[in-house]
């Protein structure tokens, strides 16, 4: 996939693309009411995804990934919910489909691993009912035929000894095995579109590498679109065609992987890769940490949500959101978004920066105290002008 | 992996911590038991930080709760700047506490969800620190600013009104305000937002040298091991299987299994080569039936018969790098 994403760059969900798309979600919105007031998880998020295509959501706690994934499948169930805009999966659109068709949907067309393998499965029940269950009641297969697909769904996702792992009990099972059974439970019924949230968080680095790995072969083989939750961005880097960064229930980001990584827009994305230790650095190397945390979701911030956080906020982030709009001067084209109007990397983000700088704003000292990006994004404003589009703002990373 | 042996041991003298052939057992049901620490030993120089990294279950989370005796010790010795915790009485060991701190994984769930932040912080010192309630008070607040915390403002506030890295920062002032010579933090920030991941990790590392701290900081995570520490000792399955300094570690991998976890750490890069076929279900076995010889054997890609009936001794593979392992990488 990701040599794939490379040599056509522009071909990702955010481009205009022949015929009309597995799913696009336009402007939509998920509250939740609560006593303290309205938590706006979602606040106006679209996105378009074609057949066969893997998207990455990446954003911290309380950005609105898990929301945004679940408003999708019509997952949040509950009266104090309330889901605005349009969900359309293959020509359906979601929100307006009644419960009951819903359902049948669930599984067959749509279907979600979620983060924790424990609480997914039934405790009490044989892994290999869980398994067949499924299949009988969405295809209609008999038991003996609904059991040997069982197991050579095990067998697919490489669980030794599938024919006896049937009997166990999901307790039985370590984590991997059980994220193992969630996935052969999730592919069952062959989905358009596999929902992944949080797949590995739950578990271990060597163990969320096989389950990588496992969704991504059969994401290859099926040809099914996936979108993958994380809060990783090591875990999208080279596993998705295009990433998503979400802060705040917005999207500040979009673009395909590989150039969202070489490229960023948004300061907060810039800010995220920035502050991650990575083994490539020797060790004690100062991180350059974002101050502050991310906003109350009941009472998020006017104007660009980033704002109190941002080295490069100027007094128009604090009154006027920023639209997310093609910042596609670079090798994203018209499918790189973002939503800042200092955006990285632009001669406007520069002087930004540079103001901030001289004014001694706290998190812009911190970030040009903290690493070599410093001197470049603060000494030279023009010089690099003309050569920074292509290289220098991802490159200190 | 790992084997026993202290080739990796410094002298005694150069060190505060040191921990020989420890061990810790629990029962299981059916009279089995676990070996949850099998034989292991390691040591730290005052002002140095050792990174203990392995996946869950290889004991790091015991090793650090062994060293301040929070659990019952099977066999071993931790010395600490000349004592013998495991041969203290109860009474010394409530003493000794005063210089070994701990911060946990989870910072809200290890605050009182009653007490006030003043009274958190303060509780320390109401055990051992001076008398004055003024000085206390100071002291508190002393500490709290150190962390980044506005006292005024935290100071009769509870737990429940702070977000996981400001609780995750009280708890080091807590753990900070009797002045410790050693602080064990486990997994500090493996429960926090990426954003305030550094934050608190930059926090560490100025208190440490404000402070003169010396740490032992357990985590899963390889690249947040390798930003704080000085050496790494490589845990699988309650043995050690590799010591060295943190970028000798990384860039020359001597164990096949620190070979392993490197390549499966996600670098945030698009052009990390990714081989979607390497996907065997490997498991870590039991720690109640551990397998024989060299511990790692069964996930390992170059194990042979050795490996199988004989355990591997620490020995050196290079300048200060100590590996367990008949067949290095190195």
């Amino acid at each position: 996939m990701p040599a794939e994403n490379a040599s056509t760059p522009g071909t990702g969900p955010v481009a205009v693309s022949a015929g009309s798309p597995l799913l696009r979600v336009d402007d939509l919105h998920t509250s939740f009411h609560v006593p303290a007031g309205e938590v706006r998880a979602v606040r106006g998020v679209s996105l378009t995804l074609d057949r066969g295509r893997t998207l990455g959501i990446v954003g911290e706690s309380g950005s609105g990934k898990t929301v945004l994934a679940r408003s999708i499948m019509r997952l949040n169930i509950g009266g104090n919910v309330s889901t605005s805009g349009n969900v359309e999966f293959e020509g359906r659109d979601l929100l307006d489909l009644p419960l009951k068709a819903m359902k049948n949907l669930w599984g067959t067309e749509l279907a979600m691993v979620f983060q924790d393998p424990m609480t997914s499965l039934n405790p009490v029940v044989r892994v290999g009912r869980q398994l067949t269950e499924h299949v009988r009641s969405n295809l209609g297969a008999s038991r003996g035929e609904a059991r040997q697909t069982a197991i050579d769904l095990l067998r697919e996702v490489r669980i030794p000894d599938a024919e006896a792992r049937l009997r166990a009990f999901p307790h039985e099972l370590s984590g991997g095995m059980r994220q193992r059974i969630c996935i052969a439970i999730a592919l069952a019924c062959e989905p358009a579109l596999l929902f992944a949230d949080e797949p590995t968080t739950a578990l271990d680095v060597t163990v969320q590498h096989q389950i990588l790995n496992l969704l991504g072969r059969e994401q290859r083989e099926r040809q099914m679109a996936m979108i993958l939750v994380t809060h990783d961005l090591g875990v999208v880097a080279g596993r998705t065609d295009d990433t998503i960064v979400m802060y705040a229930g917005k999207v500040v980001e979009q673009a395909p992987t590989r150039v969202l990584f070489t490229e960023m827009r948004h300061p907060y994305s810039e800010a995220l890769l920035r502050s991650i230790p990575r083994i490539g650095q020797r060790s004690h190397t100062r991180l350059s940490a974002i101050t502050g945390r991310p906003p109350d979701p009941i009472d998020i911030p006017p104007g660009c949500p980033f704002n109190p956080r941002c080295p490069y906020v100027q007094q128009k982030c604090r009154e006027e959101p920023p639209p997310l709009v093609a910042v596609g001067d670079g090798a994203g084209g018209a499918s790189h978004l973002a939503a800042c109007w200092y955006p990285v990397g632009t001669d406007a983000g520069r002087d930004a920066f540079a103001r901030n700088l001289a004014d001694r704003l706290p998190q812009t000292v911190v970030v040009a105290e903290g690493s070599e990006f410093a001197e470049s994004a603060a000494a030279n404003a023009a010089a690099e002008a003309t050569a920074a589009n292509g290289s220098s703002e991802g490159g200190g990373a | 992996m790992a084997g026993t042996g202290k080739a990796h041991l410094r002298r005694p003298e150069e060190v505060l911590l040191r921990v020989e052939d420890l061990v810790v057992e629990y029962p299981a049901p059916g009279r089995k038991v676990v070996h949850a620490v099998s034989g292991i030993s390691f040591d730290v120089k005052a002002g140095e930080t050792l990174g203990l990294v392995g996946e869950s279950g290889c004991g790091k989370t015991t090793t650090g709760k062994a060293i301040l005796q929070l659990l019952p010790v099977t066999s071993g010795s931790v010395v600490l700047d000349g004592t013998d915790l495991t041969k203290l009485s109860e009474r010394k060991m409530r003493r000794a506490r005063t210089d070994l701190q701990m911060i946990f994984q989870d910072p809200i769930s290890s605050l009182n969800p009653r007490r006030t932040i003043g009274d958190i912080v303060a509780e320390p010192l109401q055990v051992w620190g001076p008398h004055s309630e003024v000085e206390q008070v100071r002291m508190v607040d002393e500490m709290l600013e150190a962390v980044g915390i506005d006292p005024v403002q935290a100071r009769g506030r509870r737990p429940h009104e702070f977000s996981g890295g400001q609780c995750q920062r009280i708890s080091i002032a807590r753990s900070l305000v009797l002045g410790p010579r050693l602080l064990i933090c486990d997994e500090p920030v493996s429960a926090l937002d990426m954003s305030v991941q550094a934050q608190i990790l930059n926090l560490l590392g100025d208190l440490k040298a404000d402070y003169n701290l010396t740490l032992v900081f357990i985590a899963h995570d390889l690249a947040v091991i390798k930003n704080v520490s000085d050496r790494v000792a490589v845990m699988y399955l309650g043995k050690l299987c590799e010591v060295a300094g943190a970028d000798d570690l990384y860039d020359h991998p001597a164990h096949p299994y620190t070979g392993v976890l490197l390549n499966a750490n996600p670098e945030p890069d698009p052009d990390a080569p990714l081989d979607l076929e390497s996907d065997q279900a490997v498991e870590m076995p039991s720690p109640i039936n551990p397998p024989s010889g060299c511990r790692f054997r069964t996930r390992c890609p170059n194990a042979a018969e050795k490996c199988a009936a004989e355990e591997p001794m620490m020995r050196s593979v290079g300048d200060d790098h100590f590996v367990a392992c008949h067949f290095p990488t190195l």
